[in-house]
């Protein structure tokens, strides 16, 4: 189509079965859309997103001659991609799309008042009407992607994914902060569910990694600069003082977590019979444990807060942990009481559950306690503790005494993730886990190309659910490296040469370093680390840098229509 | 050497690990053995924790599925028989016959309006109806009608035909055989998914004998938009909407002396859910969720119980009921309890209760197993090779697993499941490729 060519736009309503039809009246802002400039079809369609609508927009734009296409529906965020496929298969090239969000927008936000949400629908349809006539053709990109993975951290996510991405036949640099890979595996005793001691299964992944030709482990390394996108990382680390750079297309964060200190919360810190799951377990595996006759767990310690800024998420693996440990206890000092003080016994599924009767078969005892009323721990001047704790289940408080106190508290964050985050560009949440890019359907991917995630740098889980992520993480970042290249988004920031002046105010506000000066001076985008989102083109003085398909006229034509103008 | 897939469940799981394979060059077949594909995400209205609706995130992937051109969509179609090996397994897929040409049918939805015969629709859970020829939902993959045989006039009594009058392309096809086809795949994908445990057998609760007890995917379609009542919160006796609705947690799961002694690990999770969601389509109606123990074992789940408290003021209860009991004139229901924290007996009054019951393997994992040498474990879950290392793979090599088919998990598990078990095939197809090199 040549720019000449007279806008002739389809409109497309979206019912969304009743989730806009119920609040918007479809059928008047399909009429109202056949009297806005440019338009020549305008139709309502129950579900648009179904192959039945997705074909009626294939009809139209061949039968109607269009050369614009607008959906009035939902998101984007979901359902673009779906539209513009549509109109490649159409023959119209992707960009000549836009969709008005008629329903985050509208329909939902004001379900209480049809008619002003119908209002609304028409002028946001008109407002995608008079942006859509001023929109032009682009082309994606394709870069290269490099056939290799930069793994960072040497646990077992760490060592799956690498593994997994070795058998897949690519290069894996796996890349470990301390002198040794294994992560936490190194401090655990016996592992869930099958009782096999954590030495050995380190030993074996140890093993696999080392003797995999396609991985390169580089230990008592960190990730100290990264430069370039997806398909093409130059990832800078330093081992030992000494800087070197690695090549990878893809990049997969296995940072693992940490396990919460509580210092200052029931003598932790103040005396040594008081300790924490973790540390439990390395006095286990060392058969350092002596013989305490009486051990109580507290559960939740620094978890479920439930307050302004707390930790308030459940660190999912406590109860477990704190159950396969009891009836570790239980196998070599079978007359030693233990004790759970816990709110609720998340052994979630199906293995756990199992566990957790074993447990109370085994006379390990369980004792429910509310968050408004937590245990109360007295430190006695000879070491020895007690504690006291109102058991919700026969309403009585009781005192317990406890040679050991082992504290069950939550995974938390790395220290060098916030780092980490600043480096990749990738976000973490209020609990301080690593972000993904969608909580459901994409629960390793990162919103960045070519980053991914797995284990508990994501949030708290199981081995085997790190094993199972670590996977997943190799099948997302094998899929861009199988195929050797990739497209990407076409709406970036570009440089009228003749304006630019050369400030540099552009490269120094850039948040994605794209752009960089050329010998001449002139500023210079990379298509591909753009993401298009517009602050060197508002920053700029001279006014020399646009973005595609967010013009001045068309953002202009979009507001004019808004503000009532035509 | 084979370079393709064979993935067995169109749900979210089935969906991820075809589309993970295909969009790496994979050829996938994916086997389907209702008329759509979609699963039990197809069915919810919303997903916990962020509310997203279901179908609206789910049906952006069943048409990818659908318009790749490396997956091949077998809909309505049953695996038979598995013979071979990792690399190179000889299966056999019977396709059963809709009576309509799938590639005349438009989905236009004509013979559906016109067919007299009126079937529960299995998709609601029999709470509304549907025809004898049909699609199963709006946004069905594909958008081809069905006759269903055990219901059709034509088939059972050999009048009426009047959906082959009707249709404008002729696609109608009483004639359709079944087909059986023979591939060759290098690995094996299952992703058979879940059924619901019929509450009935647990008669305390009054299941099947009080109207306004209902089971929670019931209530899911009740809340939905595209459900039978239009997202209208209304209980099943009168149409009116409920005062107060109790949920109660582990019907039949973490049982001592049935059969399901495990723990379904979402419940606590879309009962939260459900109680804002009625929140959010009648403020005034008083949601309560009746528990053992509250598992927000997820990211962002614990967070989300608490808005439920403090932002939609669902009152959570740790009990479990003993009984209920229905007043017949009012069809309201009285549920008895123990009030854990004080040991009393105690009463509740509730217009509606929603029984969330223990969510089970498919029946049919049993044949599945039996064909392919697969072991399931004492409930019917496919066992993973190794439950700490290997919780993808099966006894079997080549032949791998994920979503609930396993054991209890919730979407993005199973999501993170069903792309870890395209890995496995990807290294299985890279191996065989190796091998044949050397």
């Amino acid at each position: 189509m040549s720019k000449e060519d007279k806008p002739r736009i389809g409109v497309f309503v979206c019912h969304c079965g009743v989730n806009i039809g119920s609040v918007v009246n479809v059928p008047e802002v399909v009429e109202y859309a056949k009297t806005l400039p440019n338009v020549e079809y305008a139709v309502g369609n129950l579900y648009t997103c179904s192959s039945e609508g997705l074909d009626k927009i294939k009809e139209a734009v061949k039968g109607h001659h269009l050369n614009r296409v607008v959906v009035a529906s939902c998101t984007p965020r979901t359902h673009e991609p779906l539209f513009r496929a549509a109109c490649e298969e159409a023959d119209l090239n992707k960009y000549l799309f836009h969709m008005a969000n008629i329903r985050e927008h509208c329909s939902w936000v004001h379900s209480k008042d049809p008619i002003k949400a119908t209002e609304k629908a028409k002028e946001t349809v008109k407002m995608a009407v008079a942006k859509a006539a001023l929109l032009e053709p682009q082309t994606e990109p394709e870069i290269e992607v490099e056939r290799s993975a930069l793994i960072i951290g040497g646990g077992v996510s760490g060592m799956t994914a690498a593994i997994s991405l070795a058998n897949q036949e690519f290069k894996v640099h796996l890349i470990e902060k301390e002198e040794e890979l294994g992560g936490k595996l190194k401090d655990l005793y016996k592992l869930y569910p099958n009782e096999s001691l954590s030495s050995e299964v380190l030993t074996e992944y140890v093993q696999c990694v080392r003797s995999n030709g396609n991985i390169s482990v580089h230990t008592s390394s960190t990730v100290k600069h990264v430069e370039g996108f997806i398909g093409n990382f130059e990832v800078t680390i330093g081992c030992e003082g000494e800087e070197k750079t690695l090549n990878a297309g893809t990049i997969i964060v296995a940072t693992g977590a940490e396990v919460f200190k509580p210092h200052g919360m029931y003598c932790y810190g103040e005396n040594k019979n008081v300790i924490t799951q973790l540390e439990l377990e390395k006095l286990m595996k060392e058969k350092r444990l002596g013989k305490p006759k009486n051990i109580v767990m507290i559960q939740c310690v620094g978890a479920r807060e439930g307050k302004e800024g707390g930790r308030n998420y459940c660190s999912r693996i406590c109860c477990a942990v704190a159950v396969k440990n009891a009836l570790n206890l239980k196998d070599v000092l079978p007359e030693t009481e233990v004790s759970i003080l816990y709110r609720d016994m998340q052994t979630y599924g199906k293995d756990f559950e199992e566990q957790y009767k074993k447990a109370r078969e085994n006379f390990v005892q369980f004792i429910r306690y509310d968050d408004v009323s937590p245990p109360e721990v007295c430190s006695q001047s000879d070491g020895r503790l007690s504690v006291k704790i109102h058991d919700i289940l026969v309403n009585d408080t009781l005192q317990l005494d406890a040679d050991l106190l082992v504290l069950s508290t939550p995974l938390v964050q790395q220290e060098e993730a916030k780092e980490l985050s600043r480096l990749l560009k990738v976000p973490v949440g209020a609990d301080g886990f690593f972000f993904e890019a969608h909580v459901k359907l994409r629960p390793v991917d990162f919103a960045t190309d070519g980053i991914f995630m797995c284990g508990t740098a994501h949030s708290p889980k199981t081995i085997a659910e790190s094993i199972t992520q670590a996977y997943a993480a190799a099948s997302r970042a094998g899929i861009p490296m199988a195929l050797g290249r990739v497209r990407t988004e076409a709406i970036t920031a570009f440089v009228d040469e003749a304006l630019c002046t050369g400030c540099g105010t552009c490269v120094k506000l850039c948040p994605y370093s794209a752009i960089r000066k050329d010998d001449e001076g002139t500023a210079r985008v990379n298509d591909v680390l753009c993401k298009g989102c517009g602050v060197c083109a508002a920053s700029c003085p001279e006014k020399a840098i646009k973005m595609r398909n967010f013009s001045d006229s068309q953002v202009i034509a979009e507001a004019t229509a808004a503000l009532g103008g035509s | 050497m084979s370079k393709s897939v064979l993935v067995v469940g169109g749900g979210i799981a089935g969906i991820q690990a075809s589309l993970d394979l295909a969009n790496r060059g994979a050829k996938v077949y994916l086997v389907e053995k209702t008329p759509s594909i979609g699963g039990r995400m197809a069915q919810l209205d919303k997903t916990f924790p962020t509310l997203d609706c279901s179908i609206c995130i789910l049906a952006p992937k069943m048409i990818e599925c659908l318009r790749h051109p490396n997956i091949n969509l077998l809909t309505y179609s049953e695996l038979k028989e598995v013979k071979g090996r990792a690399g190179e397994f000889t299966v056999k897929i019977l396709q059963k016959p809709r009576y309509v040409d799938a590639s005349k049918c438009t989905g236009c939805g004509t013979c559906m309006e016109k067919c007299p015969a009126k079937v529960p629709n299995e998709f609601d859970f029999g709470l509304g109806d549907r025809k004898a020829v049909y699609m199963p939902f709006k946004q069905a993959v594909p958008l081809v009608a069905t006759i269903d045989n055990e219901h059709c006039l034509y088939f059972t009594k050999g009048v009426c035909k009047v959906c082959e009058k009707v249709c404008p392309s002729k696609a109608i096809n009483y004639e359709q055989e079944p087909e059986e086809m023979v591939l060759t795949v290098s690995s094996i994908i299952l992703a058979t998914g879940f059924d619901v445990f019929d509450p009935s057998t647990m008669s305390e609760y009054g299941y099947g004998r009080f109207k306004n007890v209902v089971h929670s995917m019931e209530f899911e379609r009740t809340i939905c938009a595209s459900g039978p009542t239009g997202g209208h919160l209304v209980r099943p006796s009168d149409g009116k909407e409920p005062n107060d609705v109790v949920f109660i947690q582990c019907v039949g799961s973490r049982s001592q002396h049935g059969d399901f002694p495990f723990c379904s690990s979402v419940c606590c999770m879309y009962a939260t859910k459900e109680s804002i969601l009625i929140k959010e389509h009648a403020p005034k109606t008083q949601a309560y969720i009746m528990y053992i123990d509250m598992r927000a074992v997820g990211k962002g789940f614990q967070e989300f119980v608490d808005r439920a408290k403090k932002e939609y003021g669902v009152k959570y209860i740790k009990a479990h009921p003993g009984g209920i009991a229905e007043d017949p004139a009012t069809r309201s229901l009285k549920i008895q309890y123990e009030d854990i924290k004080t040991g009393e007996m105690k009463t509740l009054d509730a217009d509606m209760v929603v029984l969330c019951p223990a969510l089970i393997p498919k029946a049919e994992n049993q044949k599945l197993a039996e064909a392919m040498g697969l072991e399931l474990d004492e409930f019917g879950f496919f066992r993973a090779g190794d439950p700490l290392t290997s919780p993808v793979d099966t006894n079997v090599p080549g032949i791998y697993i994920c979503g609930y088919c396993q054991c209890p998990k919730d979407i993005p598990e199973s999501v993170a499941q069903a792309s870890g078990a395209a890995a496995r095939a990807a290294e299985t197809i890279a191996c065989t490729a190796r091998e044949a090199t050397q």
